[in-house]
């Protein structure tokens, strides 16, 4: 089952067909695998890495530390669970250390991203506080490296 | 046919005052590599997907390299001791526990080398005397006709068969000793054929060198790419009747893709070790100090990658096997290294025309299995470290290939 997952994280697009022989499996049983993964929350989605730097188009990411005051009952999670709704928001995590959300947001413009900030989340009567931290260049995301040297390694075409 | 195993002596100078040849003897005896002209074949081609190489595909783990350039700028650039780090030797004697329960005095029983590929020329240099005789399977790894002939000793083959799995049989070993034979060479898993000996077929052998006071040399730099087998892997170090008589030659090139780093090891009785040591530290010195400090990172925390690779490898191993055996060439089930040894018999052509003509035709490099021995005649060595898509696409040119060429029935 593990294997599976793994090859579907590698390039999700892997056909069944093709993770049956990979793993010596009959087809069915890796649709039902899968299936049953997907059902389970296990596989949570399938979707493209895009780099819209390489288009050249200029969106623009920050990241947004933020400072809660947990609520009683609920903890973090309710006013987490409301950040999390904002589509502008790509990923978000509650970390350890000396504030509380780690908020990753894209706008089409610096500008869209502080008026997010202050009419979206500053706003938030849990928010204590917010430091945001523009992102200037990606490197390498979700295990994906952005830019790989254009110098790929070689190997020799025959050895023995 | 196999250049490989009739070296020809080259004719001696006919009178007293003809110039001499500068080449020594025992090179010139050393027949042009039998995969030369593919090397041209391919440089004259675009679009080549290359099931012919013998190495990872993997770039070198990044904890391990970065180790590497650690050890660089805290100014490591020295000779090491002759043996091999302290710290790596201690380390690898832990490996081999850990892995085989087999023990070894990390002062005076391990030997870092620069790569297998030394470790067994100084495992041969070091035991064989001249025209003592070394008993190993065929088809077999390319090197070690040319090795075993420049330690003086000559290589005897004893065959595989398709049929058996191309493991190597000690009934077969013993028709062939004689009294110079010094030594069995095993490689487990093989290349090229991907063979795998079982533990009672590694005890088969153990024993026989036992009988006939024989050396067992191991080269198990395939040791950690073993799939789909009963048992786990049996090192010749864990034979424990066999401890004392056999060297076991590994290494990092493949277990953790560092073929470029040249490091390996042999471990074996102190005597030999010693001997080893001595040709060693005379034409080596030691092996690459950066290369060390790698080894040791990998040694310590690459298990997670060894695992990674060898799933990656099995899952292309499947793909190939499975898709060679669709488009009609039969292929035994390859339980360790990274290639498959298909039979092209049904094409009727011999190895050599099939590699030629399917690189020519299709732009697929794979390896003529005569280049390995006369047994391999009849085979072709493809590896499978390489991408799903390369593989794919590898396999949809040679079903064209060989529904092209199949004879007609
Ligand atoms: C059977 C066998 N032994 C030894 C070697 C050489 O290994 P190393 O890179 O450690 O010198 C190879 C490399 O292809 C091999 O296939």
């Amino acid at each position: 089952m593990e294997d599976i997952l793994r090859i579907l994280e590698q390039d999700g697009r892997t056909p069944p067909e093709r993770i049956a022989e990979m793993t010596g499996r009959s087809v069915e049983d890796v649709r039902a695998a899968i299936a049953e993964a997907e059902k389970s929350g296990v596989i949570v989605s399938y979707k493209s890495q895009v780099n819209w730097d390489a288009l050249g188009r200029g969106d623009v990411q920050a990241l947004i530390e933020v400072r809660v005051a947990p609520q009683r009952d609920v903890g973090f999670d309710a006013v987490a669970a409301r950040i999390a709704r904002f589509p502008e928001v790509r990923s978000m995590h509650l970390v350890s250390g000396d504030f509380d959300l780690s908020v990753q947001v894209t706008g089409e413009s610096i500008y869209a991203i502080s008026n997010f900030v202050t009419s979206k989340l500053a706003v938030l009567d849990a928010v204590q506080g917010t430091a945001t931290r523009f992102i200037l260049k990606r490197y390498k995301e979700d295990g994906t490296l952005f830019e790989t040297p254009n110098d790929a390694p070689q190997r020799l075409p025959l050895s023995l | 046919m196999n250049r490989q195993h009739t070296a020809q002596r080259a004719d001696p100078p006919q009178d007293a005052g003809a110039a001499r040849p500068r080449i020594a003897r025992r090179v010139q005896d050393i027949p042009p590599s039998g995969i030369r002209k593919f090397f041209d074949l391919i440089a004259s081609q675009e679009g080549i997907i290359s099931l012919g190489v013998g190495e990872p595909d993997f770039v070198t783990p990044w904890h391990i390299r970065e180790a590497a350039i650690d050890s660089l700028e805290r100014g490591h650039t020295h000779y090491t001791s002759n043996y091999g780090t302290p710290e790596l030797r201690g380390e690898l004697a832990a490996y081999l526990e850990r892995l085989y329960g087999a023990r070894y005095d990390p002062q005076s029983e391990l030997l870092i080398t620069v790569g297998v590929s030394e470790a067994l020329d100084l495992t041969l240099r070091a035991t064989l005397d001249l025209d003592d005789e070394v008993i190993t399977g065929d088809p077999c790894y390319v090197a070690y006709f040319p090795v075993v002939h420049m330690a003086g000793g000559k290589l005897i083959t004893a065959p595989t068969a398709m049929e058996d799995e191309f493991r190597l049989r000690a009934s077969e070993i013993e028709r062939r000793v004689t009294p110079r034979t010094r030594a069995v060479l095993i490689n487990n898993p093989a290349n090229p054929t991907g063979a795998v000996l079982d533990r009672a077929a590694a005890a088969e052998i153990a024993e026989l060198a036992e009988t006939r006071d024989l050396l067992l040399i191991a080269d198990e730099i395939y040791d950690r790419l073993v799939y789909s087998t009963d048992e786990p892997f049996t090192s010749f170090a864990s034979l424990n009747g066999a401890r004392d008589r056999t060297i076991v030659l590994g290494g990092f090139s493949k277990s953790f893709a560092m073929t470029g780093w040249r490091v390996g090891y042999a471990a074996g009785p102190a005597d030999i070790i010693a001997a080893m040591m001595k040709v060693h530290q005379y034409t080596m010195m030691s092996a690459p100090t950066t290369a060390q400090a790698a080894a040791l990172e990998a040694l310590r925390t690459g298990e997670r990658d060894v695992a990674e690779m060898r799933e990656a490898y099995d899952h292309r191993r499947r793909l190939l096997v499975r898709g060679l055996r669709r488009i009609g060439l039969h292929c035994v089930e390859p339980r360790g290294a990274f290639y498959a040894f298909p039979s092209i018999l049904s094409t009727g052509m011999s190895s050599e025309d099939f590699a030629e003509r399917l690189l020519m035709e299709e732009g697929v490099a794979v390896v003529p299995g005569s280049a390995f021995g006369p047994s391999g005649e009849g085979f072709v060595r493809c590896c499978y470290a390489a991408s799903v898509e390369q593989i794919e696409e590898a396999l949809t040119r040679m079903e064209r290939f060989v529904k092209r060429h199949a004879r007609g029935r």
